[in-house]
């Protein structure tokens, strides 16, 4: 891991970690970010490819939303669905206050 | 040939259960006993409930006797185990991540439940690297996994706790996923076969996605029919899953020796440049040889969109794992981290202390990729790519039947060897994730060992929605080698 054979490509890893929701450790900040930029100046080779004219594939084949009948169902329990719960009270998810007063 | 019972496939199993040779429970006690006497080298299952796995073997012995009621399906009876990130009501489900570290799966997958209508017993929860992010294994947060053939070596990744214990005779069968070649790249590390289905051809219900429009469940065993029987379960569209396509199912067992009438068979010259180990590229050149003299035309292609299949792999994976996992924000299941001090800071601690480095720098990597000033340039360019792929991938299928090719470059590398290097190991999957970004079906089969007694496997690569075609020329080419019975000295 030296400065010299680090890619020029910029890397702002404070926004990245903002925008993923994912606290990273200092020695995580270094590592990650070098890596990132060693694999996206691999990804650099795909700018060769002229794709004008080229429509994008979301998928191999086309896919198509499918709606179920609008007919009740066995539903997913109260139980079930607070069974992995981290905290949990009165059958709901107990989480931090998110309204200040 | 091996006599161990445990070494037996589905297919000779399924025949000793019909004549009272064995029972199911039987079978399923010596998995268990081979299993805690050898997988602490082995490290291929996070978990097994013992009680439960030997009930469903009494349900299926007691199904047997009854009697009535029509045959029995060809897998009554016989133990799967599936990769830790299928759900099975009742039981964990860690994708080998801290973050699902207590997660109990309160629903079955649909392919579990298909399972169990075709009478198999579920057994283990197969070790993998998290979240299937990985190519040896060693990004599991629990244990890496070793190689039966050389427990220095890794057994690939990310279904390397799938491919390590059909090969080690700890299970029969196992489910595993595929998203970049997952399922083949083990299978050929640990020399198996492994199918990763056409997409669509799977429902994906259950189990926890990674990149959604590459990602399918596919059957692993030690023979071609062992495959074929276990596809023939799972396959099928699903109203669960609107991914999953209405496509006629044939007998996929039956199917095995009927396309064996004269093909032609394409070998895309631009996975026999340089890199490739020369053992791999001499056994390979066997097989070519071995289809040409059975009678199959033999001729060569070009994938020229090749080069760019692995970067655009990476970009479209990375980008859709970034959103996928968003999902673990420590609310609802799994981990919450206990030093949070409001509800945003729940979300950047609990990832942060969950998330092993490969997951967290993957969906880094695909945040960059979706963030606003690159989208343009990385994400909507890859996705344009990807349409090119698949145009130069239908180029080369016209007039052939099917693709031959290694499956990776080298054998079974040893542990440790790429771990600080994530780019040579993403590189390990450069001849697999044609297949995913194409939406096709691949195989995966043993063709050769090494000098240092390491597997060597084959690639064939079908048309979407013709897995009986490189089934059956996947079993032309076993039955005529001696592979399916060699086994590893465990």
């Amino acid at each position: 891991m030296t400065d010299e054979n680090c890619p020029d490509i910029d890397i702002n890893i404070e926004h990245l970690m903002t925008l993923a929701r994912i606290d990273l450790n200092e020695v995580e900040k270094v590592k990650i970010a070098y890596s990132l930029k060693e694999i996206l100046d691999y990804f650099r080779e795909l700018s060769e490819v002229n794709v004008g004219g080229v429509e994008e594939s979301a998928h191999a084949f086309p896919l198509y939303g499918v709606l179920r009948n609008d007919k009740a169902g066995p539903a997913f329990s109260v139980e079930s669905a607070l069974l992995n719960a981290p905290e949990r009270r009165d059958n709901q998810f107990v989480v931090p206050k998110v309204v200040e007063q | 040939m091996s006599e161990e019972i445990f070494f037996k496939s589905a297919h000779e199993l399924s025949a000793m259960l019909s004549k009272r040779k064995v029972s199911s429970v039987e079978l399923t006690k010596i998995l268990i006993e081979r299993t805690k006497q050898i997988d602490s080298k082995i490290g291929a299952f996070l978990s097994f409930d013992e009680d439960k796995t030997l009930k469903e073997a009494a349900k299926s012995d007691a199904r047997r006797k009854r009697g009535g009621g029509g045959p029995l399906s060809p897998l009554d009876g016989i133990p799967v185990s599936l990769k830790d990130l299928v759900a099975e009501k009742g039981q964990p489900l860690t994708c080998a991540s801290k973050i699902l570290e207590n997660f109990i799966s309160p629903y079955d997958a649909t392919v579990v439940g298909r399972l169990r209508r075709a009478g198999c017993v579920l057994w283990g929860r197969l070790n993998m690297d998290e979240f299937a992010m990985g190519s040896s294994n060693e990004n599991s947060a629990y244990k890496a996994v070793s190689n039966p053939w050389n427990v220095n070596c890794v057994p690939g990744g990310s279904s390397g706790g799938s491919a390590a214990s059909v090969a080690a005779g700890e299970t029969i069968l196992a489910l595993g996923s595929d998203t970049g070649g997952s399922i083949r790249q083990p299978a050929a590390f640990c020399g198996i076969c492994g199918l990763k289905p056409s997409y669509g051809a799977v429902s994906r219900y259950g189990l926890v996605a990674f990149a959604s429009s590459l990602d399918q469940i596919g059957p692993m065993g030690r023979s071609v029919e062992d495959i074929a029987s276990l596809f023939q379960v799972i396959a099928g569209s699903d109203k669960k899953d609107s991914s999953t396509f209405h496509f006629k199912k044939p007998d996929y067992l039956a199917c095995l020796p009927k396309f064996q009438s004269i093909q032609k068979l394409g070998v895309p010259v631009e996975y026999f440049q340089d890199g490739l180990d020369p053992e791999v590229r001499a056994a390979l050149e066997r097989a070519i040889e071995f289809y040409r003299s059975a009678g199959h035309e033999v001729v060569e292609v070009s994938l020229e969109m090749t080069k760019y299949v692995m970067p655009a792999y990476y970009v479209i994976s990375t980008a859709e794992a970034s959103s996928n996992l968003a999902r673990f924000d420590g609310i609802r299941y799994g981990f919450r981290s206990k030093v949070a001090k409001n509800a945003i800071d729940i979300y950047f601690k609990t990832r942060g202390e969950g998330f092993g480095e490969e997951v967290k720098r993957r969906i880094m990597l695909g945040t960059y990729v979706l963030s606003s000033e690159n989208f343009e340039s990385y994400y909507r360019h890859a996705q344009k790519v990807r349409t090119l792929i698949r145009n130069d991938f239908m180029r080369a299928m016209e007039g052939v039947s099917a693709l031959i090719a290694p499956t990776t470059p080298t054998v079974a590398f040893e542990l440790g060897e790429k771990k600080l290097d994530p780019l040579q190991m993403y590189l390990c999957d450069i001849f697999t994730v044609q297949a995913n970004m194409v939406g096709t079906c691949a195989i995966s089969i043993p063709c050769g060992m090494s000098s240092t007694n390491l597997p060597i496997g084959m690639q064939i690569l079908g048309k979407p929605f013709k897995e009986q075609e490189i089934l059956s020329l996947a079993y032309e080419f076993e039955s005529a080698h001696g592979y399916k019975d060699l086994h590893p000295n465990i």
